[in-house]
Formats: structure tokens, sequence, C-alpha cells
């Protein structure tokens, strides 16, 4: 009777868990998007039309209805890095896209960002930048923030590492970092200072234009 | 990196910006694109019918023959078209694989045929996905069994160097392959039908002595029944014997079911020859004879069905295992209860709660023997509860466990084949994943990236002699950026075991000679750098990782010390009575080596002179700033 019972109360189970998935899965696959036409997007991004369609059929290929959510993006970047977990940094990567805020990327983001990154002006790559690093959109870096960007950096490198990763590299990293950036010493770094800062280092510079040919 | 997200590496690149104001060192230059023409269509002919897809979507899968340049050995000049003279229907699944990145098996499809066109085109299968894995295994399974059934019928030819025992054991174990096998097989079979009715006909009462009742027929022809006894056991011993000595591993011939049970069953003959008529013991003699009943198992050589029962009974030992608790908890439930109840009546049979299993088990059963019954009313009411009950606890489990015995038997082949799959998925996923960091590792210590650096240094680049895809160049420069940002490397993970163990003896202020070899490596290196370039001076680039291992412990690094190392591979000048002496400017060459290390700038001629110190207090105290900068590179 037992027996009987206990198969019972197991099958039950797997009936239900098998619902939930296929509501989740109709859910997905109802949003879709399709981007404006392919001149708007030439008159709005630094990209030629064939690296424009260069870029949607690789853009289509991963996510088929036209819109990224954070996971596939997590998980479109994590394959990048197979030692370690970029999981972290992919999130604020997203953020830093997804510019309307609404948890997804569609594609004119995307190129949009592309473009700023690989098209556009040192000014624009380093504001980019910083929009990065501000996580709390504040306008200011604070070493919170740049102690999480420097971390999911280190993340992303994985546990096998020469030298071994000691827990306070990173905020070493961070005091370094704040010691070139912040120029009156006040804790946090604004725009101006960041750029300015960044434009003082030639080794940044040249490491800025090394991406000019990645299209 | 799985290829299909092959077209987001220019975002992972672009959003490598990100790590740039936070990177310390320059970054190494971006590998180029020789080749800046624009994606094209390329067309594949494959037996007439035209498929056409870009050639970045081939370039996925560099191991492969429509990846690599082997299909330029099919390009045909006028037609400017690839020509594959194979089936075109099985070539759509092949080329779907380097569109979608899965590999579909269409259940259409001969197996063998679809076997070959994928050896054709260098596509191994255990990429098939999940999809269609399963239904690829089986047929693959049916074919191979179907083959080896038409090798076995063919192989009449008996090897000719198989020894005489090996002949022997054949014989016993397949009776088909000679006609002395299957007189042997028939024979024993014979004897063992006879020693069965032997000793059933053994108490058949026959006949009776005029002034006796009637006696069973084994003790009124005890000297025939002895002979027929006698002349069974001889034949079965010799059986056993022959099959003993034939057996490949004699031990575990000995442990096997089958010899236990002939053991068993010859042993009572045995037993009672030894015993003579001993009053004392021949009682026990008696219930030893029982046993003979077990010969009629060693039918289970003949009989195929009986060996699957047995299987399947094993298999399922659980679920009857689970059904004996069970009915047992509700025996013990019902026999308490009946106990208690019918404890008032007088008379009553249910003299205690073991005495009472018997009654409960005879109801639930529904056998209802009626030699114990309740007689007070609440005994009734609870015995006919508990034959209801019996009823449903019997019955239904009944149905349940015939199916599964089915539902067992064939997931025990499916999980099988699910556990295959699952460790051929992971070790796929395994090679994939550890085939893009590794690839990475060993390009590093090809020496290909070391050099590379933001002033450019071209001619490393001309020197680059593996052929890596651009892809694969461009990926490998990200991880570099990457490494150098956070001023840490990648390393293999046994490496980092050794490094790990290397950074317990970091604590050691000064290089004295006392630095033990316990674990078979000592402090860092000091040998001189010898070039911008280190080229590994030991040819052999291997791969394996236990090669490392070996490598790593038989490292030689302090150059004064005197190691009892126990290697071979090391070249390195022992100055026997050096104590300790800093500058090893005398020490060899390195042959065996660690990882590189970072240089740290104030020594790094390379280096830009405005870079901050490194923060990096990681760096092995034992680096003198002095001396010369250790840049050493693996195998």
């Amino acid at each position: 009777m037992g027996v009987v019972l206990g198969t019972f109360s197991m099958h039950t189970k797997q009936v239900t868990f098998r619902a939930d998935k296929i509501d989740d899965e109709l859910e997905m696959t109802m949003v879709c998007h399709r981007p404006e036409g392919l001149e708007q997007l030439e008159a709005q991004t630094n990209f030629t039309k064939q690296e424009l369609q260069v870029l949607y059929r690789g853009f289509k290929n991963e996510c088929p209805s036209g819109v990224v959510n954070e996971e596939t993006f997590k998980h479109i970047y994590a394959q990048f890095f197979p030692h370690g977990d970029a999981s972290t940094y992919a999130h604020y990567l997203f953020n830093a896209f997804d510019t309307r805020n609404n948890g997804s990327i569609k594609f004119e983001d995307f190129v949009m960002g592309l473009s700023t990154l690989l098209r556009g002006t040192v000014r624009d790559k380093l504001e980019w930048t910083f929009h990065l690093y501000d996580i709390n959109r504040d306008g200011l870096i604070n070493k919170e923030e740049m102690t999480e960007i420097v971390r999911a950096i280190y993340d992303m490198m994985g546990k096998y590492t020469y030298p071994a990763l000691k827990g306070d590299v990173p905020k070493q990293h961070v005091d370094a970092f704040f010691e070139k950036m912040d120029k009156n010493k006040d804790g946090v770094v604004t725009l101006e200072e960041f750029v300015l800062a960044c434009q003082e280092d030639e080794n940044m510079m040249r490491s800025m234009q090394l991406f000019e040919n990645v299209m | 990196m799985a290829a299909g997200v092959a077209a987001w590496l220019p975002f992972a690149r672009a959003a490598a910006i990100g790590w740039m104001p936070v990177a310390n060192l320059p970054m190494p230059v971006a590998p180029t694109n020789k080749n800046k023409h624009q994606d094209e269509l390329i067309i594949l002919n494959v037996s007439g019918r035209r498929f056409q897809t870009w050639r970045n979507t081939l370039d996925r899968y560099p191991d492969t023959l429509l990846g690599s340049s082997e299909k330029e050995f099919f390009f045909n000049e006028e037609t400017r078209e690839y020509f594959f003279d194979r089936d075109p229907d099985v070539f759509r699944s092949i080329l779907n694989f380097y569109r979608t990145g899965k590999l579909h098996y269409p259940r259409y499809e001969c197996i063998s045929a679809y076997d070959e066109e994928l050896a054709f085109f260098g596509i191994i299968p255990e990429i098939i996905s999940d999809c269609c894995y399963e239904e690829y295994k089986d047929r693959k399974r049916e074919n191979t069994e179907r083959l080896m059934d038409d090798l076995e019928d063919n192989k009449d030819s008996k090897l000719p160097n198989m020894t005489f025992r090996e002949t022997m054991w054949r014989a016993f174990e397949n009776p088909h392959t000679s006609t002395m096998a299957l007189v042997f097989y028939y024979v024993t079979g014979f004897f063992i039908a006879i020693s069965v009715i032997t000793n059933v006909v053994e108490t058949v009462p026959c006949g009776s002595m005029p002034n006796q009742r009637d006696i069973p027929c084994g003790e009124r022809y005890t000297e025939a029944f002895f002979c027929m006894d006698t002349a069974c056991v001889m034949i079965f011993t010799v059986e056993y014997l022959m099959r003993l000595f034939a057996a490949p591993s004699r031990y575990r011939f000995m442990r096997s079911v089958m010899s236990i049970i002939d053991v068993v069953a010859i042993l009572p003959y045995y037993i009672g020859l030894v015993m003579t008529n001993n009053e004392d013991v021949s009682g026990a003699f008696v219930t030893l004879r029982v046993f003979r009943v077990f010969r009629i198992f060693k039918f289970s050589r003949h009989s195929q069905g009986l060996r699957i029962l047995g299987y399947t009974l094993k298999s399922c030992a659980s679920e009857l295992g689970f059904l004996l608790f069970s009915l047992t908890m509700a025996i013990i439930i019902f026999a308490t209860v009946m106990f208690y109840a019918e404890k008032g009546s007088s008379s009553s049979k249910f003299t205690s709660i073991p005495a009472s299993f018997w009654y409960t088990i005879v109801t639930m059963t529904t056998l209802g023997y009626g030699d114990m019954v309740p007689k007070t009313i609440a005994g009734k009411i609870f015995g006919s509860i508990c034959s209801l009950s019996g009823v449903l606890v019997i019955a239904l489990p009944v149905p349940v466990i015939v199916s599964n015995f089915s539902r067992i038997y064939h997931q025990n082949q499916r999980a099988d084949k699910r556990r295959a799959q699952k460790k051929a998925r992971l070790a796929r996923m395994r090679i994939s994943k550890s085939g893009s960091s590794t690839a990475f590792l060993h390009s590093k210590r090809n020496g290909l990236n070391q050099s590379l650096e933001l002033t450019g240094s071209l001619e490393e680049d001309q020197q680059m002699k593996k052929t890596t895809s651009l892809l694969e160049s461009q990926h490998h420069h990200l991880l570099h950026c990457l490494e150098k940002t956070t001023n840490h490397e990648f390393v293999d993970e046994r490496l980092y075991e050794q490094g790990y163990l290397q950074t317990a003896l970091q604590n050691f202020p000064s290089r004295s000679p006392s630095l033990s070899s316990e674990e078979g490596i000592t402090g860092t290196c000091c040998s001189r750098r010898t070039k911008k370039n280190i080229q590994p001076l030991s040819a052999t680039h291997t791969h394996s990782h236990t090669h490392n291992l070996q490598e790593l412990s038989a490292l030689h690094i302090q150059c004064g010390e005197q190691q009892p190392l126990n290697t071979s591979r090391s070249s390195l000048n022992l100055m026997s009575d050096e104590s300790g002496s800093l500058n090893c400017k005398s020490s060899g060459l390195v042959t065996t080596a660690i990882i590189s290390i970072p240089t740290p700038p104030s020594n790094n001629s390379r280096a830009s002179p405005d870079a901050p110190p490194l923060p990096n207090p990681d760096a092995p105290p034992l680096l003198n700033p002095g001396t010369d900068v250790v840049k050493i590179s693996a195998l």
C-alpha cells in the first residue's frame, strides 16, 4: 500500500513540473522584435550596410526572437571565457548596453553600443566606459562600484591562474586606479576627471585604438 | 567556444574596452585581419544538388573537411564551385550542422550510410545533438550486434592456435560449436533430468510388503537408487572438474553462481559417503539430501529463459524487497490487532502475536484455511477488514510488479544509454571547453603571444608556424588582454596546484640551500633570461598533462643546491659545494620550466617607463630585483 501511494505521489509531482516549464517556454517565444530599416540604422551608426548585415546575421542566429535578455547575454558572453565566471561582468555590460533599462537589448541598442565602441571618438569611448563603471548611474564612480567592476573582471580569470589570486588583489588594483584617476582626492571620480586621466595615459590611448579593426 | 557564437566575437572584443582603464600593463597587439575580403557565398555542388552558404559558416569548424583547406581538393575551376560526389540527402544534415551547430540524425537514413558520410566529411558522430542521439545509438547498436551475429555464424574455422583448454571452454560455453560439445550438452541434460526424477520417485510409495505399510520406493530398491545416484554424481563431478580445468580464470569460475550450484548438487552424496550409518548425524544427513533438488537449477545452463528470469528477479530485487517490507508491516499490524481482539475469548487459537501472523497471512492472501478463526465480534470485524485490505494489498502491487519487470528491464537499458550519453556529452563539453582554454594555453606556450606587445614586433608575427584561424587568434588575443588587465595568467589546473605548493614555500626570505625538496619543487628559478622569445629548449611539445606534472616535479631550481632529484631531464650544472649563491650565472640551461611569471616592470627594459609600479605583492618575494629577471617558458 505504501508502495502504491508512494508511486502515485511521485508521478503527480513530475507532471506539474513539466507543465510549468511548457508555460515558460511559450512565454519566451511570444516576444519578437524586428529592427528598423537598414538605411535608418546606417544613418544612426557609423557602420556600413555590409557590416550591419553581418552583425545582424550573428545577432539573429543567437536570438531568433530579436531581443536579448540578460540570461542569453550572459550565456553568450560566458562562452568566450571558459576559464572563469563571466556572469558578473556580463551583467554590467548588459546594463551598459541596455540604455532604455527595460531588461532586454534590441538590435538597435546593440548596434549603437558597438558603434560607439568601435567607431566612436575617443571621448565617446571614454564616456561609454565611464557609464559602464558607474553602476548606480549617479554620475560618479566611487570605490565600491570600482571594486565591483574589478572583482567581476578578476572573476573571469577563474581559479587557475598564476600567480594564484589572493583576496586583496582586486582591492589593490582599485587603489591603484583611484591613485591615477582621482585628481582632487575626494574619493569619487567624475566624468571629467576620468576623461582627463585617461587621455593623459598613453598606454590606455593605445589600448583603446587596439580594437579599431575588430569588424 | 561554440562556433555558433563566433559571430559575437567582435562584440566581446569591443566590450574589452571596459578593461582598459583598469589595466596597468600594455596590451598585446591585435591579430590583423589579413584577408579583408567580404564574406562570400560559396557553392557546394553535391551530386548535382547545389547548396550555398557563407564561407564563414563553414569556417566555424576548422577540423572538418568543409572547414579546412581540404575542400580545395574538390574545387572545380571551370564552374567555380566545390563538387562532392556524395549523397545529397545526408549532406543536408551535415550542412545544417554548420549552420546551426547541431547535428541531427534523420531517422529514415541507413545507419551505415550516415556513418560513412560523417567519416568522409570529418565529423565525429559523438556531437549528434541530444534529440537524435538516442536513436542513433540504438540503431548503431542493433547494427553492430547484427554484424557480430553474422561474424559468429561464419566463425566456423577455429583459430589455429587455440589451446586445448580454450577449445574445451568454448565447447562448454557454446554447445553449437562442435558435435562433441553438443553430445556433451545433451548427455548432461539427460542426466540432470534422470537425477531429478530419481529424487522424486524415491519418495513415492510403491507397493507394500505383505506385513508392512507402504514404504517409499527408495527404501525398497535401495541399491538401484544408490547406483543411479552414484552414476549421476559421477557424471556431474566429472563435468565440474572438466569445467574447472577449462575455465580461463579458475578463481572467477569458482565464485560464479553456476559452479556453486554444481558443488551444492553433488556435495550431499560425498558427505553421505563419508558419514556412514552413524545414527547421531544421519538425521542431519537426511536433510542434506534436500540440497539434491538444486540439481534442477543446473538446467539453467540449458535454458536461456531461466537465466533471463533470474536476471530480472535480481534486478527487481529492490522492488520486491520493498513489497515484502510493506506486506510485513501490514501483517504485523493486523496480527497485533487480531491478537488483542481475540484475547478475551476462551480457547482462542490466537495464543500470541506470532501465532496470529499465520492467520493474517492466510487471510490476506485470501487462502482462508480455516484452522484459525476469530470468535469475538471485534475479532470478526477486524478479520473482515484484514481480508478486504488483503485483497487490495496483494492484488494491487502485483500488476505494478509485473509492469515493474518490463519497465525496469527497459529502464536498465535506457539508463545505460543515458549514462553513456551523459558521459559522452560531458566529455564533449569538456573537450570543447578545454579545447578553447587549452588552445589558448598551448598557443601561449608556443611563444606566440609572449613577444607581442603594443610597440609591435612584426618579425614574431611572421614566425607564426602554426596556422591558427583568424577567429582563434582573435579570441586568444582577447584572453591575453584579460590577462594583462588583471596581471595574472591563465594556467593549467595541474600547474596551478604546483604553483600553489610553491607559494607555500614563499616565506623564505633568502634563497638558502635549505629549501627542501619534499614536494619535489623548490623556490623560483633564477636562470638568466636568455632571449626575448624563450624557445623551449626541449623539443617535446607534449600536451599530456601528466608529462607536465613530471616535468614540474623534476624542476630544478636552486642552482647551487644539490638536490637528490631523480630527474634525468634537467641538465643544470650542479655546483656541488656552492651554498646558496644568489647569482646563478653559472647555472646551466634550464630544460624544464614552469610558467612564465609576470615581469616586474622595474626590471623590464621593454616596459614603458611610465608604467606605474605593480601593486602585486604576490610576485614571489624570492625574486631579488637585483638579479636578472626570469622568463621561463613552459614546455
